[in-house]
């Protein structure tokens, strides 16, 4: 019989099937198991969020720079009135990729980088769930990022506004490739946050150390959780909205053209459904970073945590109920405008509770002036003015002035500094010397914060002035004669300076690796468990798990090794795992609420795939942008087979499923394995990252559906002939979506009762049953005459119905995987993981449908 | 002459031109002339104090809280524990460095505190009272029912001009214009907004908050001038290339005075009166201009650009971009890509003869 691996000993030195990959050999200890690739191939299939965090810090600072020249010669433009540095149409192309830059290509990505680097590292947790994905987000931003960037070496820049408003930015009056560069570009970066949002929920959720309930999260963990789910939320209606964008470019559809049925305003509500939750998806993780620096500056836990986190939770909802701000001036109803500058001025309460939480905190401290510090208190200074500014451009009426000029880029930049960049700087000074190893120059630090923070207040303060005298936004030039000529020369000034201390701070980060003094393990005397390892951590970091009992564990307990007073039950599995498994990778599950461990993770050790599936990617982007057949095939070919191997079973799981006997039944478990393996079942992370999927498809769902209603009752009416579909074929098409349900009812029941030998059955008739519905679903739209190239509100439709299809068809893929794994290895709980998960999916496709049929094809016979 | 007049391009007989700006009026929202800026200039005056106040205020206790005197017995255990540089701190053994049975208070009840009063109740009190301001000048400042039946004017937005239409049950009597908006002093007049290509918006400072022009809708807005004057507006929302130089000027009149202008504008272009005149006509007809312009009362009927039919009597060329003047306007036409990079309107061959002819005609256009 299989021998039983002992996870106590790590004696199981048995060989591996070697045959498929030779050049691995199968790791034998803790070390060699976590330990990182070499060479050009190992480059680039590492997956270990600390090496693949540092590449996203790097490149997404690059960004930065970038973005900020570009700002610069924007400036030196505007020094001056009447000046012709450069001209109208370069000056377009730099506010437009200024504000993408910054947006798309650094702050998100910065702060997921970070997050990436910090939340295992603050949760006491060796790795982030879905290693692969973290690796599959970095190569398809760093690849979307050089793609919107190539744009220039054609002269092609984007130069519609990072915006992208409708119709200025359709194929008539944007013929050039100009914003499919930066529609398509986006889609890959909006992937990227998308991947990192569903790793970052599951991996807050469920990987922590022991003891690490919900109530003692670190601050910065609650806030990107947070952050994450609102990236669930809106940048799904931007993948759609983006998706739409490129479809009428491309003349496919109708959605935003005026003369055809579709509304321009809808794109505004489908951005800004998205882009004021981005604001505070950008703020929010800088909450959490403050949150850290502030009170281990102060010397003291921040003041009141609860209402802290409430704070930050109260910001994430009320955020998406701000959008219209960005549309006052577009004619919406006074009743509508008064609505939401109420929630307007609202939202400006729960960081006012951030902010004095950050305040009371060093009033009851003892304030330590550190470079960390000293950047925080900028960003608090900067916040409060661009909160303050905030609250004014809520109150509509005085929108109405302010509006789209120099007001708001100033309001915005406060905002923006005070809520992002410095704290991201701040945040920077505290935590790099955790991750080189090396401390940095305090005094080039001090200067740096100084210059940043003069120069800053210099180029945006007059620009409140500049705007209100009449200064519009995203103009070239400027007549003289309107008394703006000071404003902008300070504008400028201010720039340069504010240029100058970013400048002195990477700088100051390039000498502190080589010549900056030994950080060692806590440089600042901090609470939190990243400052219980070694500067820089270990590859495993966690070789131990800490165990935690307050949310100080740094100031408040002796230990967080074992203690008397712990549940034996915690010491037991903390000792179990101690420096262990060793030939495989795993990390605790802890349960949500109170963080006690229920489960053991395997994680994968590395993978050229999330590599090889970013090229597919950016092979299918550059065959969009040209339309070109060939690199279309070629792109789908490589996703095809990178995907293939990406599912492909690996090897250490195999390992991981034998030492834990997870491929057996309950009762002859091993006995020695003291945690079970969270796989196949619904504690496994692959099970919780597929409802953040079924999440991520109902937001996409619920967002075509706003489109189609809202064009539905849009100001163009239906043209004449333009019959509701037909009922009876749709009615067809809805048994078997109603099949498709009870098969799946079927087929998670087959998983629960392990009865292994009917799953595929199940799963087969599952995905017969969905693409019978597919079929079907096809034929009464065609019956229906909507032609979606035609008139927006067809477009809306087959929006609606065509990514049912799309859903549905996607989860028979999935089902007919799980065919697989239930044919050829049926006790395999990796195969009955493949059922659970394409069973979340079916459900969904299938119920969905029955939205669709009522919006579709009932709710116009009745309206 | 005549074997190189082809080659040679108007250009060279227009004295050299700079594009001399002129911000023929002000265009500032601190300096509200009519109801509706100052409804808005008032609340800004409010926000402004009170702004500056609470941010100064919140910077105080921020001061404060940095550099108060302490007592050691109200700090926390932690604050014994300054922020080593050399790292030694830690006790990587144990990994932890806290010290059991330290009770001095954290002082969190002072903290809920100002996280409630600071955070919670004080805003909202604030912002309570500012939003009924908002709600009074949100109605105070909306277009009324009973603006319809005030003078109405209809502005388009276009890539990058405006086309003024003053509005009259009867279609013979409705004047076109364009970038040029003349009003009755101290009357309510009614704006209509729309566009023909792209979103644009309607900005005239001086008087009125802004309003988007957005193709296939149709937005309102009202103008009021307390007393005669000009205001320069010009386009808020990014709309191409010329964004920049989209401007229009407002001009207030007393209402004697408007009426004459109006009934001056809806007239057809007066015939020329001697025959050099009509050699100018002629010239103008002959040309590509009437490919784009029309001219009321002449055969010349296209509407892609600006209706010319009493193009001398605006104050400026260009969409706000010259002051209307003999040598701006010939050199307006004579090379239309240096003055506005981007525009529209494209330089049409003309001889030098043909150019100065077209100019004398265009001036006589009052």
């Amino acid at each position: 019989m299989a021998e039983r691996a002992d996870a106590g000993t790590g004696a199981g030195t048995r060989e591996e099937e070697g045959s498929g990959n030779v050049a691995h050999r199968p790791p034998r200890t803790f070390d060699e198991t976590w330990d990182q690739p070499a060479g050009v191939q190992g480059f680039l299939a590492t997956i270990d969020n600390i090496p693949i965090s540092m590449r996203y810090m790097v490149t997404s600072f690059a960004f930065f720079v970038a973005g900020g020249i570009l700002a610069l010669v924007m400036r030196v433009q505007l020094a001056r009135p009447e000046n012709d540095f450069v001209d109208p149409q370069t000056y377009n192309q730099l506010f437009t990729m200024h504000g993408t830059t910054m947006m798309f290509l650094f702050v998100i990505p910065f702060l997921e980088a970070f997050a990436n680097y910090v939340i295992p590292l603050l949760n006491g947790t060796r790795d982030l769930p879905f290693p692969r994905l973290t690796a599959l987000s970095y190569w398809t931003y760093l690849f979307g990022g050089i793609f919107i960037y190539s744009s220039f070496l054609f002269g092609l820049a984007p130069d519609g506004g990072w915006f992208a408003y409708m119709p200025l930015n359709d194929k008539t009056h944007s013929p050039g490739l100009n914003m499919d560069f930066w529609d398509i570009g986006l889609s890959v970066a909006e992937v990227a946050a998308l991947g990192a949002a569903a790793e970052m929920i599951v991996g807050i959720l469920r990987m922590r150390a022991p003891g690490m309930s919900l109530n003692r999260l670190p601050l910065f963990s609650w806030a990107m959780l947070v952050t994450s789910a609102m990236i669930i939320f809106a940048f799904t209606p931007l993948v759609v909205g983006t998706l739409m964008l490129e479809l009428d470019r491309k003349e496919m559809t109708r959605f935003f053209d005026p003369n055809a049925g579709g509304d321009p305003l809808l794109w505004q509500h489908l951005f800004w459904v998205f882009g004021h939750p981005e604001v505070y998806i950008m703020f929010v993780p800088a909450v959490g970073v403050m949150s850290h620096v502030v009170q281990v500056f102060s010397r003291r836990p921040v003041m009141s945590y609860t209402l802290m986190v409430l704070a930050i939770i109260a910001t994430g909802f009320l955020s998406f109920g701000l959008w219209a701000h960005h549309m006052y001036t577009t004619g919406i109803s006074a009743v509508t405008l008064g609505l939401f500058a109420a929630v307007g001025m609202v939202v400006s309460i729960p960081s006012a509770v951030n902010i004095f939480g950050w305040i009371a905190t060093i009033w009851a401290g003892k304030p330590v002036w550190r470079t960390p510090l000293v950047f925080a208190l900028g960003a608090i200074v900067i916040f409060v003015i661009g909160g303050v500014t905030g609250v004014m451009v809520a109150v509509a009426p005085f929108d109405f002035q302010a509006h789209d000029t120099y007001f708001v880029v100033a309001h915005l930049h406060y905002v923006l500094f005070g809520g992002t960049i410095f704290p991201i700087f701040a945040g920077l000074y505290y935590w790099l010397p955790k991750i080189s190893g090396r401390m940095l120059g305090e005094r080039m630090g001090m200067w740096s914060a100084g210059l940043m923070f003069g120069g800053f207040n210099l180029a945006f303060m007059p620009m409140h002035w500049s705007g209100l005298e009449g200064m519009p936004r995203r103009v070239y030039t400027y007549p003289t004669g309107l008394g703006l000529e000071g404003y902008n020369l300070l504008s400028t000034i201010g720039g340069v300076i504010l240029a100058l201390g970013v400048v002195l701070s990477i700088v100051n980060f390039v000498v502190s690796l080589r010549r900056g003094r030994e950080a060692g393990n806590d440089p600042w005397g901090g609470d939190t468990l990243e400052w219980s390892e070694s500067s820089p951590p270990a590859d495993a970091q966690f070789g131990r798990f800490p165990i935690v009992r307050s949310r100080h564990p740094m100031w408040d307990q002796t230990t967080v090794r074992p203690a008397p007073e712990d549940d034996p039950e915690v010491v037991r599995v903390a000792n179990a795992y101690d420096r262990r498994p060793e030939r495989w990778r795993g990390s605790l599950v802890v349960g949500v609420l109170d963080g006690r461990p229920i489960a053991i993770a395997h994680l994968p050790r590395r993978s050229i795939w999330p590599f090889v599936l970013s090229v597919g990617f950016l092979l299918i982007f550059t065959s969009a942008l040209l339309e070109h057949g060939p690199i279309a095939m070629t792109g789908a070919a490589v996703i095809a087979v990178a995907l293939a191997g990406w599912f492909w079973p690996v090897d250490t799981e195999k390992t991981a499923i034998e030492e834990t006997g997870a491929d057996r039944v309950d009762a002859e478990r091993t006995a020695e394995a003291p945690l079970p393996l969270a796989i196949g079942d619904r504690q496994a992370n692959g099970y919780w990252g597929t409802g953040v999927l079924v999440a991520i498809l109902a937001t996409a769902s619920v967002t075509f559906l706003a489109g189609y209603f809202y064009l539905g009752e849009g100001p163009s009416p239906l043209p004449d002939g333009f019959a509701p579909p037909p009922l009876v074929p749709a009615l067809l098409a809805s048994v078997p979506a109603l099949l498709a349900l009870v098969a799946t009812r079927w087929l998670t029941s087959t998983v629960d009762r392990r009865a292994d030998g009917t799953r595929w059955i199940a799963a087969t008739a599952t995905a017969l049953a969905h693409l019978a519905f597919v079929w079907l679903g096809i034929e009464s739209f065609r019956a229906s005459g909507y032609r979606p190239s035609e008139h927006g509100f067809a477009s809306a439709a087959f929006g609606v119905v065509g990514f049912g299809w799309l859903v549905s068809a996607g989860a028979a893929v999935m089902l007919l995987v799980g065919v697989a794994w239930a044919v050829l290895a049926p006790r395999d709980p990796r195969g009955r993981g493949v059922a659970l998960n394409a069973s979340l999916v079916s459900y969904f496709a299938a119920a969905s449908w029955f939205v669709a049929l009522a919006a579709v094809y009932l709710w116009p016979r009745i309206s | 002459m005549t074997s190189i007049s082809g080659e040679m391009t108007a250009t060279s007989l227009v004295p050299p031109i700079i594009a001399q700006p002129v911000a023929v009026a002000p265009q500032s929202a601190l300096a509200p002339a009519g109801p509706g800026a100052a409804e808005i200039g008032w609340i800004w005056d409010l926000m402004l104090v009170s702004g500056t106040i609470i941010t100064l205020a919140v910077f105080a206790v921020l001061g404060v809280a940095l550099f108060r005197r302490r007592r050691p017995d109200e700090l926390p255990p932690e604050a014994d524990r300054p922020a080593d540089p050399r790292g030694e701190h830690a006790n990587v053994e144990s990994g932890g460095r806290g010290r059991e049975g330290e009770g001095r208070p954290r002082s969190e009840r002072l903290g809920s505190r100002w996280l409630v009063g600071g955070g919670i109740v004080f805003p909202g009190v604030v912002l309570t009272v500012l939003f009924l301001f908002t709600l009074r000048t949100l109605g105070s400042i909306a277009p009324r029912p009973g603006d319809a039946a005030a003078l109405t004017v209809e502005v388009i937005g276009k890539q990058w001009w405006w086309e003024v239409r003053y509005l009259d049950e009867d279609p013979s009597r409705i004047a076109i214009t364009a970038n040029e908006l003349r009003i009755p002093v101290g009357r309510r007049v009614r704006i209509l907004l729309g566009a023909s290509d792209v979103i644009h918006s309607f900005w005239v400072p001086g008087l009125q908050g802004k309003t988007d022009m957005i193709p296939g809708r149709r937005n309102v807005t009202w103008l009021e001038a307390d007393a005669p004057g000009r205001w320069r507006g010009q386009c808020a929302e990014f709309c191409g290339v010329q964004h920049a130089k989209m401007a229009l000027v407002v001009v207030a009149e007393p209402q004697a005075q408007f009426d004459a202008w109006l009934e001056r504008q809806i007239a057809p272009a007066a015939a020329p009166a001697d025959s050099a005149g009509r050699a100018d006509e002629a010239a103008f007809l002959a040309s590509g201009c009437v490919l784009c312009h029309a001219v009321r009362g002449t055969p010349a009927g296209a509407r892609l650009g600006p209706d010319l039919t009493h193009v001398a009597s605006r104050l400026t060329l260009a969409a706000g971009e010259l002051p209307n003047t003999e040598g701006h306007l010939a050199g307006w036409i004579a090379d239309p890509q240096s003055v506005k990079p981007g525009s529209r309107m494209p330089a049409v061959p003309l001889t030098p003869q043909e150019l100065h002819a077209i100019t004398r005609y265009l001036r006589s256009l009052h």
